[in-house]
Order: C-alpha cells, then sequence, then structure tokens
C-alpha cells in the first residue's frame, strides 16, 4: 500500500507566536518550530497501515528550508523517505493555494491513501483533507477517530459531539485524524540514526508545474490587514480558603450577575 | 440590497436550527439581506422556517433530498456553489463547525473565492475579525478574490431577532459524482446529555487533574448543574480516564468562549488555556498558588476543590 503523509512545521504553541508586522504572515524563521501535534497521530496510523498491509510511508511537507527538522522527526517515528516542496515564492501562500501546491505533489505520487493531522495549531483552518479531497477529486474521510482499511474500502469513525459518524468510501482518499485514534511511538535510537540516511526529495514550483505568480502572499485568496496582541487582562483577585473561599466565590459570581 | 446566502445548521435533534445558525443570520446582516439556505432531508426546511423568520432571513432556499444527508460534507457544498453560480450574492456566511468548515473550504475551491474561519465579527465593508494563536493575537482579515465566504464562530455574535420574510424558494438538488464519494453508513450517539452542548453554553465548568477521579467528577456535574452550565475537562483529566474526551477543552480538544468559565484542579498549562483563553471572565479553583492558570483569572480561590466546589454549589442552589 502506498502511504503518503502531511505533516506541517509549526511555531510550537508552548513558545511565544507572532505575526511578522512586515507582511502580516505567521514568523516561522523562530528556533522553536516542532512537528504540528496531531500530524504525529497520523503519522503512526500511517505506520500502523504499513504493518498490515505492508508498502511504503512517504511523507509530504511544504515548508521553509527550516521545515527539513520537522521531517527528520517525523522520519525517525519509521516512515520511509519524504517529499519536501520548499520555494520562496510560496511565502504568505493562503489556504487554497498551499491545498493546490499540496495536490500538484500528490498527483507526481502515486497513493493508495493519504493521511494527514485533523488541524493544525497554527492556522487552525482544520480544512485541508477538504480542500484536497475537493482539488483531487478523491474522497474525504476526515475527523477520524478510528480507521480500518479492507478490501481497497477504508471505513472511519469521524468524531463528534458525544458520538461519531461511520464513514465509507473507497480508495484512493484523504483521512485526517484527531489524537484519540492512536498512541504515537516514541523514536526510537535506532529510528533517529536512520532518519538522517533516508532520502528527502526537494521540489521546487517549477518541479510541480506551478507558476510562482498564482501563490504566495500578493496573490492569496485572503489577507490579514492588521493586527494586535490582545489586551492582557488585568490581574484578578485571588482569595485563599479559610472556610469561606466558596462564599466569596458566588459573591464574585453575584456581581457577575450569574446567580 | 445585496443577498447574502446563510447556511443553516439543523439541530441534530430535527427540532429547529442550532442557535449557530441565529448568529450567523445575524452577522450576515452586515452585509446585506439574508438568504438562509437549508440543505437537508425532506421536511427539514418545515421544521426550521419560524426560526429563520424570527431572525432575518428575508428568503429561505429549501434544497431538500434524501441523498443530502447520505454523504458526507459534499453535498452542501456543491448546492451551495450552484446558488452561488445563480444568485450571486455578496457573501456566503456558514456557522463554524468541522463540518462547516470543510464546506466553506470547498465552496472556496469551486468558486475561485478565498474564505475566512472563525470569524467573530463581520463589518459593513467585509472585513472580518478572527482570534490567532489560541487567543494572543487579533486579526483583522479580508477576502481579495471571488465572493468571499466566511464561518463564524459559536458564541461570538449575539443572536438579535429582525422580522424577516422567509419567502421559500425550492432549490433542485442533482448531485454529482464527486459529491457522492464518502457514504455516511450511521450516525451514532454515544452520550446523551441535558447539559448544553459545550461551545454553545454560556457558562462552563471544567475538571483538571486536581479532580483525581472519575467518581469525582460528580462535584465537577454538581456545580455545573447549579448553574445550568456545560461540563468540560482538561486533556490531564481525560488522559487519566475521569472524563470523555468528547468534553476535552484545549488545543487538541474543543476551543471555548463562555461568558463564563471554571476552572477546577487545572493548572492551566498552554495546552489547556488555548482552549479558553478568550473566554469572557474565567474563575479558577486550585490548592496551588502558583498555578498558571491564576494568570488567567478574574477571581480565584486557593484551596482544596473538594471543600470549595461543594459548598459552592450549595450556596448557589440556596440562592435560587
Amino acid at each position: 500500500m502506498d502511504i503518503v503523509v502531511l505533516v506541517k512545521q509549526v511555531p510550537d504553541s508552548g513558545s511565544e507566536r507572532n505575526l511578522d508586522p512586515a507582511d502580516n504572515t505567521v514568523a516561522r524563521g523562530s528556533a522553536d518550530n516542532v512537528v504540528n501535534e496531531i500530524d504525529e497521530y497520523a503519522i503512526e496510523e500511517a505506520l500502523q497501515l504499513k504493518e498490515a498491509h505492508g508498502g511504503e510511508v512517504t511523507l509530504l511537507t511544504v515548508g521553509p528550508d527550516s521545515a527539513a527538522d520537522a521531517i527528520r522527526k517525523a522520519l525517525s517515528m519509521g516512515a520511509d523517505r519524504a517529499v519536501h516542496v520548499v520555494d520562496d515564492a510560496i511565502h504568505g501562500a493562503c489556504a487554497p493555494q498551499t491545498s493546490a501546491i499540496l495536490a500538484a505533489a500528490l498527483q507526481q505520487m502515486s497513493f493508495d491513501i493519504v493521511l494527514c493531522g485533523a488541524e493544525s495549531t497554527d492556522g487552525q483552518l482544520s480544512v485541508m483533507p477538504a480542500l484536497l479531497a475537493e482539488r483531487l477529486g478523491i474522497p474525504q474521510l476526515s475527523g477520524a477517530r478510528k480507521l480500518t482499511v479492507e478490501g481497497g474500502v477504508a471505513r472511519v469513525e469521524r468524531q463528534t459531539d458525544g458520538g461519531y459518524w461511520a464513514l465509507e468510501a473507497p480508495l484512493p482518499a484523504i483521512v485526517s485524524t484527531w489524537d484519540t485514534i492512536n498512541e504515537p511511538r516514541y523514536p526510537s535510537f535506532k529510528g533517529i540514526m536512520a532518519a538522517k540516511k533516508k532520502p528527502v526529495e526537494k521540489k521546487s514550483l517549477a518541479d510541480l508545474g506551478i507558476d510562482p505568480s498564482t501563490v504566495g502572499l500578493a496573490t492569496a485568496t485572503s489577507q490579514v490587514l492588521d493586527f494586535a496582541g490582545r489586551p492582557p487582562k488585568g490581574a484578578g483577585v485571588k482569595v485563599t480558603d479559610e472556610g469561606d473561599g466558596a462564599a466569596k466565590l458566588v459573591d464574585f459570581l453575584a456581581t457577575q450577575k450569574i446567580v | 440590497m445585496a443577498e447574502v446566502l446563510v447556511l443553516v445548521e439543523l439541530n441534530p435533534t430535527g427540532e429547529g436550527v442550532r442557535k449557530t445558525t441565529l448568529e450567523a443570520l445575524t452577522a450576515a446582516r452586515a452585509l446585506g439581506e439574508p438568504s438562509a439556505v437549508v440543505v437537508g432531508g425532506p421536511g427539514a426546511a418545515a421544521a426550521a422556517k419560524a426560526q429563520l423568520a424570527e431572525y432575518g432571513a428575508q428568503k429561505v432556499y429549501v434544497a431538500e433530498s434524501e441523498e443530502v444527508d447520505q454523504y458526507l460534507v459534499a453535498p452542501k457544498a456543491e448546492v451551495l456553489a450552484q446558488l452561488v453560480t445563480e444568485k450571486s450574492p455578496a457573501a456566503v456566511v456558514i456557522p463554524s463547525s468541522p463540518e462547516g468548515k470543510e464546506i466553506a473550504g470547498r465552496l472556496a475551491i469551486k468558486t475561485g473565492s478565498g474564505f475566512l474561519t472563525d470569524v467573530t465579527d463581520i463589518a459593513p465593508d467585509g472585513t472580518a475579525t478572527q482570534v490567532a494563536f489560541a487567543g494572543a493575537t487579533i486579526v483583522h482579515s479580508k477576502v481579495t478574490v471571488g465572493t468571499p465566504i466566511y464561518t463564524v464562530r459559536g458564541n461570538s455574535v449575539t443572536p438579535e431577532p429582525a422580522p424577516g420574510a422567509a419567502e421559500e424558494e425550492q432549490v433542485a438538488v442533482a448531485l454529482s459524482d464527486a459529491a457522492r464519494a464518502t457514504r455516511v453508513v450511521d450516525r451514532v450517539v454515544e452520550q446523551k446529555s441535558s447539559r448544553p452542548e459545550l461551545t454553545e453554553a454560556s457558562i462552563v465548568v471544567s475538571g483538571g487533574r486536581g479532580v483525581a477521579s472519575a467518581e469525582n467528577f460528580s462535584i465537577i456535574e454538581g456545580l455545573a448543574d447549579s448553574l445550568g452550565a456545560a461540563v468540560g475537562a482538561s486533556r490531564a483529566a481525560v488522559d487519566s480516564g475521569y472524563y470523555p474526551h468528547t468534553f476535552q477543552v484545549g488545543q487538541t480538544g474543543k476551543t471555548v468562549s463562555p461568558q463564563l468559565y471554571i476552572a477546577v484542579g487545572i493548572s492551566g498549562a498552554i495546552q489547556h488555556r488555548a482552549g479558553m483563553q478568550t473566554s469572557k471572565t474565567i474563575v479558577a479553583v486550585n490548592k496551588d498558588p502558583e498555578a498558571p492558570i491564576f494568570e488567567l483569572a478574574d477571581f480565584g480561590v486557593v484551596g482544596d476543590l473538594n471543600t470549595v466546589v461543594p459548598q459552592a454549589t450549595e450556596a448557589i442552589n440556596a440562592r435560587k
């Protein structure tokens, strides 16, 4: 089975994250970049599919040069190879443009199934699988908490409030995963060493047959006009319970007209 | 006046529409006259019409077919794309939800437009306000091409009634093969709750690792019930098995922005804060005076939640 996993490098949400005031894009240059957390679950699911069905796991990333770090970390979990689409002209691309780039890259790869995380922690649009399904004309089975593949058919439990929807579609398809789907393995030392030698193919927009003037900040389908840090909350009131903590809490709620 | 299409999100129970639809109808008024779009099974529009009229829908496009609910997301995007081509609206407004955002994205590709997700406000000139980086940054954005598509974040716009003619227009539904790619074989409810849904509730009471057991979550539920609130749980609590994942608030769970958020036994790690820090009022109860949650809280009690929470519940119930 040919499995492709989309991996995104994002700023660590535990560190300070910023938009670059020069052009209002996400500042990706900082040292605190990580593999998007939920992508690890997609990678793990891919590795489990490979263990069950045989085949290969290829990672696909669109990102600046620094995304190479995320790729190596993801390879160390056990994926076989990676494709890294990198081109200065991509800077500032919107989600529809990014999906066009990913779709072009996928069309140069053979795949039975594409896996990805359901949401990235930087943009939080949670739409890439839908955009790719639309562009590639393949089924989307997004928001999976469980995936089974059998006889060329993918079956997914799509997480909902208080339950799930049972989805079914023939391969090739794109499946996105939540963190309820599995427990990602920790890379072994052997895996980390092996990752250094695994092939990472770099591709530019020209390699994908994409005209640079159709992507990037200048032609993005939406733009950020301005931004500001959220005003910090003023210091609140803190009391220590000496038998009266609950009463004071309820008094506070009364001042807020909650009770 | 310009027409704005508003996709209706029906209540899964079959009765009326979700509150998010009323919020979307209200937000859409900034851009023009809202026309509600009902895409659902036979009879869906009839169940929704009264509310749509009450919240300002001048027209109701009725796109009913058995097939629509049998396939995931794509049918609704296809019907909307058809309407965008036929009616040339000024914009399309969709309630934010996992499905809503996916519909918006697919519609954007179909119509060659830009889209903005989880907007908290739309201005008459089309500029939208969004919150980035889990609440740290407030952003103003605009679509630059095609028919702007917005998804409106729940609990951000206060629904305001307005008179609407709700004049019905039938829309023929003829789904392409591409729209029928993913079959929805079953919809399974595992958790029936009489409490409000997390992302719609005006008050949320959440428990964290400090609650220490699944049984003890009953004190969180007690406080929630005294306030008519939804119950949430931190990732630590969910990972420890104290409460189901569907109630998880945080980076890999739900993002909520209620009027009041009460964090009980929650330390306030970034993973959790990412899901609740834009709540209007935040109250925290924790035995650790240095817990980061207190930096966010408007009111905090340093103490044992096993004492404080039941006492608070009793006091609240006594005031009723």
